[in-house]
């Protein structure tokens, strides 16, 4: 029998309480009528009935519940609507905040098994991530068992053309044969490549993403055997990916045999970017042991180029660029923080209600609803406001996810961007649960408690606990409204601060292009020579060009081309940290990005193969090495020659705003031996206007065009959006972040306001009383406010330590701006001493207009 | 036909069956589910989770009624409950019953059924 009382607990206890001793009878008369066998059946029967009916009879409870909350919460249209609002704020910023999380850091990548594809680098002292070079890689690959297998590629960018359309520039990846099976993906039409297509000299194969063999043949199904021009080189086409398949990244379109050569010896030549799958049972460790271990024979072995050599790996996973995972994760933070605001918000939403509630509550009670009744009600009111909150909120997140798709970096190796999908959906659902727990649930437990005292005592109060809770809750909102206050503070002096920098160049109406000369047609010098003075001299005489010149690769586009240099013949290696970042520049470069040259001259067209060979380097690269020396006429070796420094111009920020860089070395555009270190040809073409540029670009494109129709013109934009871009994702970030510390400010005002309001309604006969025995109104209102006072500083306190230890948290990205900016801080409790004054004045000024005899007569 | 009455029909068979029990007589649960078995000779055997939810569900919406006053009986049993039809219950069951009716006489017009008496 104890077995059958205790599958009564299956029901709902007002179920159990009304008919359970009955039913028990039944049971109990049964089984003793009942054979030995007989009750085995009876019990699995018994029991199936008890869990289908409990199952019933809490749905038709519910049903009922949903019924008298509909029109429980349609008598209070004002509040209901003001809960959902701020309910749908809090799930639907988490939504959205956690479909660019699970886009960024979380979503397994779409390749097989991905939890078993890691990264591998090199790893010298200073430089914890380098390429592989290729002798590198293909020792690492031959000697280790770690892995299944290993593929490694580097992004090219190819002129495309086309009959009968202009030349285009289109980025794609030279892979090793097995890199596709590595990933585990295949083509969804052709084949991948084979180690044949991989050899020195093979016949030139390739596979188009699906983007450009749309583009390309608008999807026609029979293109493999086809062929297309590359940078005047005919490829077939052997097959062409599926949609989804993004790598190394989603401006990748077509890849290509890498065609390693076997003779490249060079260790030192790092470029490839390597990929690995782990042995099945093989740990990420273990693998990195292995690893090291044969770098470190390699760095016995070839002392002069792989000296101290040793490898990095991690899981394919986590290769997400710092600031984007920091970003991704200070958002998260943020929005969790509006999620608990609004949690605290609509609790104390809910105690305030729960109050007005009592009579009608106490007479449910004294008409026989138990306290489980009552508290289940209550619950379902939450459950429905908060799933009402996140529907509407779901909604919400995707209206504005767009905005918060920018903070997405464009490097994964994924296909698409964040949107609300079915993970994204759960996400929100359990958001939406913990939301209607977590108001919900307090305040209904606090009141079924209430229900069995007799509530129904006339001007029955609310004791101080539940005072407590809901001070707490105010304070707590506060603290949550402070932290994100003082971190969007700071993160917009950081913003200030960034683009305060000098570049070191000036951007204003310089418009930039790219024409990529390729190899083998451009290998000579002097042909390549001959196309830039052409089109420089062409430019330069239309009118609005005040000036223009070429460079291998403009700053903040083009972040690395570091190379090493040596003093007085001493060897060179990437070990030693005398690294510089190098360009080939045209004259008029520096004229064109007002670049000034302190010292000596710019390059000249005269300085050539036959001419000394020279340098113009930055006021750093001169202090470094020649501390309080005259640079000029220094020689150092660069780029396999001696060359004499002829000029010094002042420093750029090559890597963007936020880093020094090394410093720049520049050399002449045609001091470079004839088909050697075809990255460095000069591409990138910068011109300064005195014109809009749409009245000229079409004008240069014409020159480029008449000088070669084979040359594509490609990622034409002004050097000022170039700048601009480099504080896009700060900027990004802080609109989210801003909006959600308005928000949160906003709640927190509301929520002291709330707070005092309702005590005062709590208290009138209190003041009433106070202020029949002779205490001045300015009193009563001074005792309002001095509470709102209280709970403002107690809030602050706590806040304030909060606040700076999430500033210290965040200081990666604070660009210098100090955890502890005094500014911010002072800034952000001036804003909430207002908001506690606004939010405290209206509650003050009615307890300034509380009439004693009104009060006293009517009780209440 | 009334309104609150259409709301119901069709009624699930454990409603309509304690509804012709409770016609008679005023039945504590037990009875219900032993005149309920009787009289469909056994082949409706309600079980005590099913008896209670619908009696639950019924005094709800009004269709039957506790009765305070128990029958002087020899069985009578203090925990007992007994149960009695409400008018609006009578109705419904009369709604139910004639809803039935007109059914089968359509099943019978098309020869899906057999003729009666």
């Amino acid at each position: 029998m104890r077995l059958y009382r205790a599958l009564l607990h299956l029901y709902p206890a007002s179920f159990r309480v009304e008919y359970g001793t009955e039913m028990e009878a039944i049971f109990e008369r049964r089984r003793r009528g009942a054979s030995s066998a007989g009750r085995l059946g009876l019990w699995v029967q018994t029991i199936g009935d008890i869990v289908a009916t409990a199952a019933a009879v809490h749905l038709d409870i519910l049903r009922q519940d949903v019924r008298y909350g509909v029109r429980a919460l349609r008598r209070t249209p004002s509040f209901s609507l003001t809960a959902i609002a701020v309910a749908a704020i809090g799930i639907g910023a988490n939504t959205a905040v956690f479909s660019v999380t699970d886009f960024v850091l979380l979503r397994p990548l779409p390749f097989r098994d991905p939890d078993r594809l890691v990264k591998i680098w090199e790893r010298t002292p200073g430089y914890p991530r380098l390429e592989l070079s290729p002798e590198n890689y293909r020792d690492w690959k031959r000697l280790s068992n770690s892995f299944s297998s290993m593929g490694a590629l580097w992004t090219i960018a190819s002129n495309l053309s086309t009959p009968g359309t202009d030349p285009e520039r289109v980025t794609g990846a030279a892979i090793t044969w097995d890199l596709l099976p590595t990933l585990g993906v295949s083509p969804r039409m052709g084949r991948g490549f084979t180690e044949a297509d991989d050899r020195e000299n093979a016949a030139g194969t390739i596979i188009l993403s699906d983007a450009l063999w749309r583009s390309l043949f608008g999807g026609e199904p029979d293109i493999v055997g086809r062929t297309i021009t590359l940078d005047d080189t005919r490829y077939q086409i052997v097959g062409v990916m599926p949609p989804d398949f993004a790598f190394p990244s989603r401006q990748v379109e077509f890849w290509r045999p890498i065609q390693l050569s076997v003779n490249d010896k060079d260790r030192t030549n790092t470029y490839l970017t390597v990929v690995g799958r782990l042995e099945p049972g093989v740990t990420l460790s273990d693998a990195g042991a292995e690893l090291n271990g044969i770098a470190g024979r390699l760095a016995v072995q070839f002392p002069d180029q792989d000296k101290q050599l040793a490898a990095t790996i991690m899981p394919m996973r986590d290769d997400v660029p710092k600031q984007s995972r920091f970003l991704v994760l200070v958002l998260s933070g943020a929005a969790l923080c509006v999620l608990l605001i609004v949690c605290a918000n609509l609790a104390n939403l809910l105690i305030t209600r729960a109050a007005g509630r009592r009579k009608e509550i106490a007479v449910r009670a004294a008409i026989g609803a138990g306290r489980e009744r009552i508290v289940r009600q209550l619950a379902t009111e939450s459950a429905m406001l908060a799933i009402a909150g996140g529907v509407l909120g779901v909604a919400l997140a995707y209206v504005a996810l767009p905005m918060l798709a920018t903070l997405a970096p464009v490097t994964l190796p994924t296909a698409g961007e964040p949107t609300v999908d079915a993970r994204v959906l759960v996400a929100a659902a359990v958001l939406t649960a913990f939301t209607a727990f977590a108001f919900g649930v307090l305040p209904a437990l606090r009141l079924g408690r209430e229900a069995d005292a007799a509530g129904l005592r006339e001007g029955a109060r609310g004791g101080a606990r539940r005072e407590r809770l809901r001070s707490t809750l105010v304070v707590a909102e506060l603290v949550a409204s402070i932290v994100l206050l003082v971190g969007t503070g700071l993160l917009l002096q950081a913003l200030w601060q960034v683009s305060r920098v000098d570049p070191g160049f000036q951007p204003d109406h310089v418009l930039t292009l790219r024409t990529t000369l390729p190899w083998p047609k451009y290998a000579p010098t002097e042909k390549r020579a001959a196309f830039y003075e052409s089109v420089l001299g062409r430019i330069r005489a239309l009118p609005g060009v005040s000036a223009a010149g070429y460079i291998s690769g403009l700053p903040f586009v083009v972040r690395g081309a570091l190379w090493s240099v040596s003093l007085h013949g001493q060897p060179q290696g990437l070990a030693d940290s005398r690294s510089v970042s190098l360009r080939y520049v045209t004259p008029g470069f520096f004229t064109t990005l007002a670049i000034p040259i302190r010292r000596g001259r710019d390059v000249s067209d005269t300085d050539t193969q036959k001419s000394p060979f020279v340098a113009v380097v930055s006021e750093s690269f001169a202090r470094r090495e020649w501390p309080g020396q005259d640079p000029i006429g220094q020689r150092f070796t660069v780029a396999f020659f001696e060359r004499t420094i002829v000029g010094v111009v002042q420093d750029v920020r090559m890597r963007g705003l936020e880093s020094e860089g090394e410093p720049q070395v520049y050399i002449p555009y045609r001091q470079i031996t004839d088909g050697w270190m075809s990255t460095y040809a000069p591409k990138d073409l910068a011109i300064k206007l005195s014109v809009p540029p749409g009245q000229i670009v079409p004008a240069i494109r014409q020159i480029v065009k008449d000088i070669d129709p084979g040359e594509p013109v490609s990622d034409v934009r002004m050097l000022g959006d170039i700048v601009a871009q480099e504080t896009a994702p700060r900027e990004g970030q802080l609109r989210v972040l801003g909006a959600f510390a308005f928000i949160a400010a906003l709640l927190a005002a509301i929520g002291i306001h709330g707070l005092l309001a309702f005590g005062v309604s709590q208290r009138v006969q209190e003041f009433g009383v106070r202020l029949a025995i002779g205490a001045q109104p300015s009193q009563v209102a001074g005792l309002v406010f001095r509470q709102g006072v209280r709970l403002a500083l107690l809030g602050l306190v706590i806040g304030v330590a909060c606040a700076y230890a999430a500033a210290r948290a965040l200081a990666a990205l604070l660009a210098g701006v100090s955890p502890a900016d005094p500014l911010t801080f002072g800034a952000v409790i001036a804003l909430v001493g207002v908001l506690t004054v606004i939010g405290s004045l209206l509650p003050a000024w009615r307890a300034l207009r509380v009439d004693p005899i009104t009060a006293l007569r009517a009780e209440y | 036909m009334n309104s609150d009455i259409a709301k119901l029909l069709p009624l699930p068979p454990a409603t309509f069956h304690i509804l012709v029990a409770l016609a008679d007589d005023d039945r504590h649960g037990y009875a219900i589910m032993q005149d309920v078995a009787e009289r469909t000779g056994g082949t409706l055997k309600l079980s005590a989770g099913t008896l209670y939810r619908s009696i639950q569900r019924m005094l709800e919406q009004g269709l039957i009624s506790e009765v305070r006053q128990r029958p002087a009986s020899k069985d009578d049993d203090e925990r007992r409950r007994y149960y009695r039809i409400t008018a609006f219950g009578t109705a419904v069951a009369k709604a139910d019953a004639q809803r039935l009716f007109d059914m089968l006489k359509l099943a019978r017009a098309r020869g899906l059924a057999p003729e009666g008496r």
